[in-house]
């Protein structure tokens, strides 16, 4: 009450005064409490880093870089080598990011460009309902729906889509591969049959577990694009195709990026579902049918039963996981100033 | 609906204090055991812990089934009151216990080769057929090897698909010394692992990774536990054994193949390849660690307690979760062993 009393008072002599006591209190609090779990985080980093560091050294040692070329995993010779885990983690990565970036940014299109609304008015339209105060809104609430929907797909647990994997996918799928690899086996991608797990199903499953990711994120970038941009295409005279491919999709296509980037991100470290559909054989092969491995798959599958030296090989293995992902981020962040450079002339 | 659980919650947490209030005051405090390992005989496990500790209501027994080699590396590290392993404990790992280490075998199982093969549903394997498929020497189904065990069958022309464990596990380990005892390419390499380079093969986690890559997969095999195949009524391969006879496996062969095992000190046996012209030629027993002596009395008498239960009750239950009893003579050695427990 004291303190009205003072402001008041305060108030006749300036408009300024110092900020009271408990501003200053929770000010300082405020800002050592940021600045400490800032700090945590980063410490937390450096110490996981250093600590998968410390325990890879005695193989590192041992294996030199020989480890990154060597082809064969073979306890009782003590033989460790992982190019084929780096082929399957970059190649099932990059596949799926294909095959989920284009899903994804048509999805994002179609969710911010309004198809969906159209559509649903236009059939509102027909029976003239399309102002009743009821069904106004169907057109937004159904574009809110799907995009709801496609973002719990981020929700589902990585168990879940590995057995839906085994279990729906391999079989779904089999007959089509094996009669491609009977026809076009001489084509790279088909030279092997499909036995269950393999390359292809893990991609499946992969470009979906990374779809919302590129959806969200597409979709925010291309919202946010002004719509005086729009606007002035359809001036122009641009139809809505063009306005979408040569005004809105360059101008988003900064934050579209940064999307797809952290579905690699993503993809690079998936593990569960990955280790259930891969089929974990060491092998290097362009063939999509083919059995593969990852590193994240070889780290999960390995680790419970590991012995002491085969641990310092694991944590080896992580590293250059760890190394991967790193060297994506970067690669990402470059290509992103690189592009927004280009992109800075048009508005 | 928020409310009653926060307030369930609640009432628990009262409970829990009131209860472990009044075991502090009495002179019946409640004994907790911990135990990890292998996760081949953990629904085994953890029926006999769950059955004793509702007989013998001061008494807790958790059991974690986190794999044997976390089991072993637990064990070493104290972390754990028992223990539990499929690949027993190699001499090294007993001479980094302390206080000692006992070893109890408590239960044993079979492997077995499931497939999934269109049309036929009574598979013999000779031992070259079986090693030579998991050589990847053997790669068709109508192999003469595999022909010549199976008059009257009609074998499909097709690609053999086999699945092998991805995971490192108890179960690869006694299957990979099985077939290094057979044959002698295949001690060379891939070797016996737990994990090892198979020169075949796509891998599965776990034996469910299996059982449904076989499943989903015509023209599989693949290897899984006995109780599993049992419990997901998988078919199961009769195969060849040392004497020359073709057995199935069930309670009785796996028996037989059992007591060919020579218990020394240590009671660190294997059967890699019994000779009896009975016995099913894939079984194993498993271990439970223990401490040679153990500084809290109370825990001491507990775990003899539920392990004697186990050794003599127990071995009624494994049956019906599809484990191998124990022969009679071996139940006499492990509790002579358990004795000697301070």
């Amino acid at each position: 009450m004291s303190t009205t009393a003072d402001i008041l008072e305060t108030a006749e002599t300036t408009v300024c005064q110092p900020p009271s006591r408990w501003q200053v209190i929770a000010d300082r609090t405020f800002r050592t409490a940021c600045h400490t779990f800032a700090w945590v985080t980063v410490i937390g980093i450096v110490f996981i880093v250093a600590r998968i560091i410390l325990a890879g050294v005695p193989a590192m040692r041992e294996y030199g870089p020989g480890f990154l070329t060597g082809t064969t995993w073979d306890p009782n010779k003590d033989a460790y080598g992982i190019l084929p885990e780096i082929w399957g983690t970059l190649y099932s990565s990059i596949l799926s990011l294909i095959i989920g970036t284009a899903f994804g940014v048509a999805a994002a299109i179609f969710l911010s460009e309004g198809y969906l609304g159209e559509f649903v008015f236009g059939a509102l339209r027909v029976f003239n309902l399309h102002f009743h105060p009821f069904w106004t809104h169907l057109p937004q609430r159904l574009e809110d729906l799907l995009r709801n929907l496609i973002e719990l797909l981020a929700a589902i647990p990585s168990v879940v889509y590995g057995l839906w994997g085994i279990f729906v996918v391999v079989p779904a799928i089999r007959p089509v591969c094996n009669w491609l690899h009977l026809k076009m086996g001489w084509f790279a991608l088909f030279s092997t049959d499909l036995s269950g797990p393999g390359m292809l199903p893990a991609v499946l499953v992969l470009s979906i577990m990374i779809l919302p990711t590129i959806t969200a994120i597409s979709r925010d970038a291309l919202t946010s694009v002004p719509p005086k941009l729009r606007m002035a295409a359809y001036g122009l005279g641009a139809t809505r195709w063009e306005t979408i491919f040569a005004v809105i999709l360059p101008t988003a296509s900064r934050g579209v990026f940064g999307g797809v980037v952290l579905a690699f991100g993503r993809a690079l470290g998936e593990t569960m579902a990955l280790a259930m559909l891969v089929g974990n054989s060491n092998r290097i092969s362009v063939s999509l049918f083919s059995p593969a491995n990852t590193l994240a798959a070889l780290l999960a599958n390995t680790f419970p039963e590991a012995r002491p030296n085969e641990v310092a090989v694991l944590m080896y293995a992580a590293l250059v996981l760890l190394a991967i992902t790193l060297i994506v981020n970067i690669l990402g962040a470059v290509i992103l100033q690189q592009t927004s450079k280009s992109q800075q002339g048009a508005h | 609906m928020r409310f009653s659980r926060w307030a369930g919650a609640a009432a628990t947490a009262a409970l829990t204090i009131l209860l472990s209030s009044c075991g502090g005051g009495t002179s019946t405090a409640i004994v907790k055991l911990q135990g990890a390992g292998a996760s081949f005989p953990a629904p085994l496990y953890s029926k006999w812990f769950k059955a004793y500790g509702a007989a013998h209501q001061n008494i807790q027994v958790d059991y974690q089934s986190v794999g044997s080699g976390n089991g072993v590396k637990s064990f070493i590290d104290k972390t754990v009151d028992f223990g539990a392993s499929d690949a027993a404990m190699s001499p090294e790992e007993i001479a980094r216990v302390d206080a000692g280490a006992q070893l109890l075998p408590l239960t044993a199982g079979a492997i077995v080769l499931t497939y999934n093969v269109p049309g036929v549903s009574d598979l013999k394997l000779s031992r070259k057929a079986y090693t030579g498929i998991f050589l990847g020497k053997v790669k068709k189904w109508n192999d003469p090897v595999i022909v010549a065990a199976n008059p009257g069958v009609k074998l499909p022309d097709s690609d053999i698909n086999v699945v092998v464990r991805a995971d490192g596990s108890g179960t690869t380990f006694v299957f990979t010394k099985h077939l290094s005892a057979v044959s002698e390419e295949f001690a060379k390499s891939p070797g016996v692992n737990k994990m090892p380079n198979w020169a075949v093969g796509t891998k599965s986690k776990g034996n469910e990774g299996v059982t449904a890559s076989v499943k989903t997969t015509p023209g599989s095999i693949g290897y899984i536990e006995y109780g599993y195949a049992k419990s997901q009524n998988m078919p199961m391969a009769v195969l060849e054994n040392k004497s020359g006879a073709f057995v199935a496996a069930s309670t009785a062969s796996g028996q037989a193949a059992l007591a060919a095992a020579e218990f020394p000190e240590n009671l660190i046996a294997w059967v890699p390849d019994p000779e009896a012209k009975e016995a099913y030629p894939i079984v194993t027993y498993t271990w439970v660690l223990a401490y040679k002596t153990y500084a809290d009395k109370n825990k001491l008498e507990a775990l003899k307690g539920v392990l004697t239960y186990g050794l003599t009750e127990g071995q009624k239950d494994a049956e019906t979760l599809g484990y191998l009893p124990l022969p009679a003579p071996v139940v006499d050695k492990v509790k002579a062993a358990l004795a000697t427990i301070k």
